[in-house]
């Protein structure tokens, strides 16, 4: 039918995913870190990785060109020692992403960590059991409904990534172009067919997406 | 048992301090610490389990020093060989009561399996008459059972000592009798040495071979 509509919606969900893993490890990380460990600037750290929520996303990835982008230090880097350019590429769409939806991906995980009973680490610890072992077996399982529901909303959130995707990423088909910004393309061209199957498309996966969410955060204890 | 115990620890909350000052030294097999609340007795015990880290002075079990501020040591909790029943039992709510009692018996980083076996912590389920509720999680237990297994998950671990927290402030007073019962004929019949705090005064009565009363973070 609308082969790239299919493209659109496989490479946002190639996106998305890759975006969601990335905050996966790395807001369990900074999460535990802010909801655990006591050191200087720790709010100021968590208003800071938070500002993506209240930013436009425009404001990020232009940030993100400045920083990546070939003349930017970390691009130009990136760029003459290992010859990778993440301009105009999925992999910087995914970064993008990436950015936008941590603090959708940390902030549960630092309220679930905060809610584990500080006092079950503590008889852990009397057991035997080691500090990296009670993280696996105790804290992240009593933790682990929070932090999930947190990474399905973040999840949902990548797949609708638009303005900043647009400025790192572009809109190339079949390369970057990805859902949300083949409906603005379709609306531009006057393509309403595309651009109504690609709307049906994007609130179908969303829907889908946030029922799963919706089912994890309230109801019984984690884990089991 | 030899305990041998002298701890100085200052805690502040905003500009309120409080002062814990406490010296023992003791061979009985049964002490007992009774204080009214806010008195420091649960602090001198986490003290000798290794979960709070006094300022100054030292802790020494039988020929083991386990703490020691002057000499720089400070053994882990993991390595002290101790169990420890908090006053509301800090049963794992994710795992049964069987994972639960077999929680210390498996290394590594994964819980015990719902269907595993292990010979020691079914001996513990049966001793403590854990059989029936094995499979069940802490939150569908009554007071006793809950008890009956941190008693069990604490005992599995073969402790030097067994550190009680409050442990029948939870129950109901005929709960209570039963409970002081069962831990008696426990305590004697293992020859574990146990150190019990209590604000209750009945308590010191059932177990206190040597009761010490902590006031305001001192012995008195």
């Amino acid at each position: 039918m609308n082969t790239e509509a299919w493209t659109a919606l496989a490479l946002s969900l190639k996106v998305a995913g890759c975006a969601t893993l990335i905050d996966l490890v790395l807001g369990v990380a900074v999460g535990f870190l802010l909801a655990r460990r006591r050191f200087p600037g720790r709010e100021l750290l968590d208003t800071l990785l938070t500002l993506p929520m209240v930013m436009p996303p425009t404001v990020l990835g232009y940030y993100l060109l400045v920083l990546i982008g070939r003349h930017g230090w970390l691009g130009a880097w990136l760029h003459d020692s290992f010859g990778i350019n993440l301009i105009f590429t999925w992999q910087g769409a995914v970064i993008a992403a990436a950015i936008v939806i941590f603090p959708l991906v940390f902030k549960p995980a630092r309220a679930a960590f905060e809610a584990v009973d500080g006092q079950l680490e503590q008889a852990a610890r009397v057991l035997g059991v080691s500090e990296a072992a009670l993280f696996f077996r105790v804290t992240l399982p009593l933790a682990w409904r929070g932090i999930l529901a947190g990474v399905l909303l973040g999840f949902a959130r990548a797949l609708g990534e638009f303005g900043a995707t647009l400025m790192v990423a572009g809109s190339i088909p079949g390369r970057t172009q990805t859902l949300s910004i083949a409906v603005y393309e379709a609306v531009q061209a006057g393509q309403d067919d595309t651009a109504n199957l690609l709307v049906l498309l994007t609130s179908v996966v969303c829907i889908t997406v946030l029922l799963g969410a919706g089912r994890l955060a309230p109801g019984r204890l984690a884990g089991r | 048992m030899l305990l041998d115990l002298d701890i100085r620890k200052t805690l502040r909350s905003g500009k309120q301090a409080f002062e814990l000052a406490v010296r023992l030294s003791t061979d009985s097999q049964r002490i007992v610490i009774i204080g009214p609340s806010g008195s420091g007795k649960s602090l001198t015990l986490k003290a000798i389990a290794g979960l709070l880290r006094p300022d100054a002075g030292h802790i020494r079990l039988d020929d083991q020093i386990l703490f020691d501020a002057a000499r720089g040591i400070d053994l882990p909790p993991q390595q002290r060989q101790l169990a420890y029943v908090f006053q509301d039992y800090a049963l794992f709510p994710h795992l049964t009561v069987r994972q639960n009692i077999a929680f210390p018996l498996v290394g590594g980083w994964f819980n015990p399996r719902r269907r595993d076996r292990h010979a020691q912590a079914d001996y513990w389920c049966e001793a403590f008459q854990l059989g029936h509720v094995a499979d069940q999680y802490p939150d569908e237990l009554s007071g006793g059972q809950k008890q009956r297994t941190a008693l069990a998950r604490a005992l599995v671990t073969q402790p030097r000592a067994l550190l009680l927290d409050e442990p029948f402030a939870a129950l109901d007073r005929e709960l209570r009798a039963l409970m002081r019962r069962e831990l008696k004929e426990l305590q004697q019949r293992l020859q574990v040495p146990m150190v019990l705090i209590t604000h209750d005064p009945e308590d010191a009565e059932v177990f206190g071979d040597h009761v010490l009363d902590l006031r305001d973070g001192r012995l008195g």
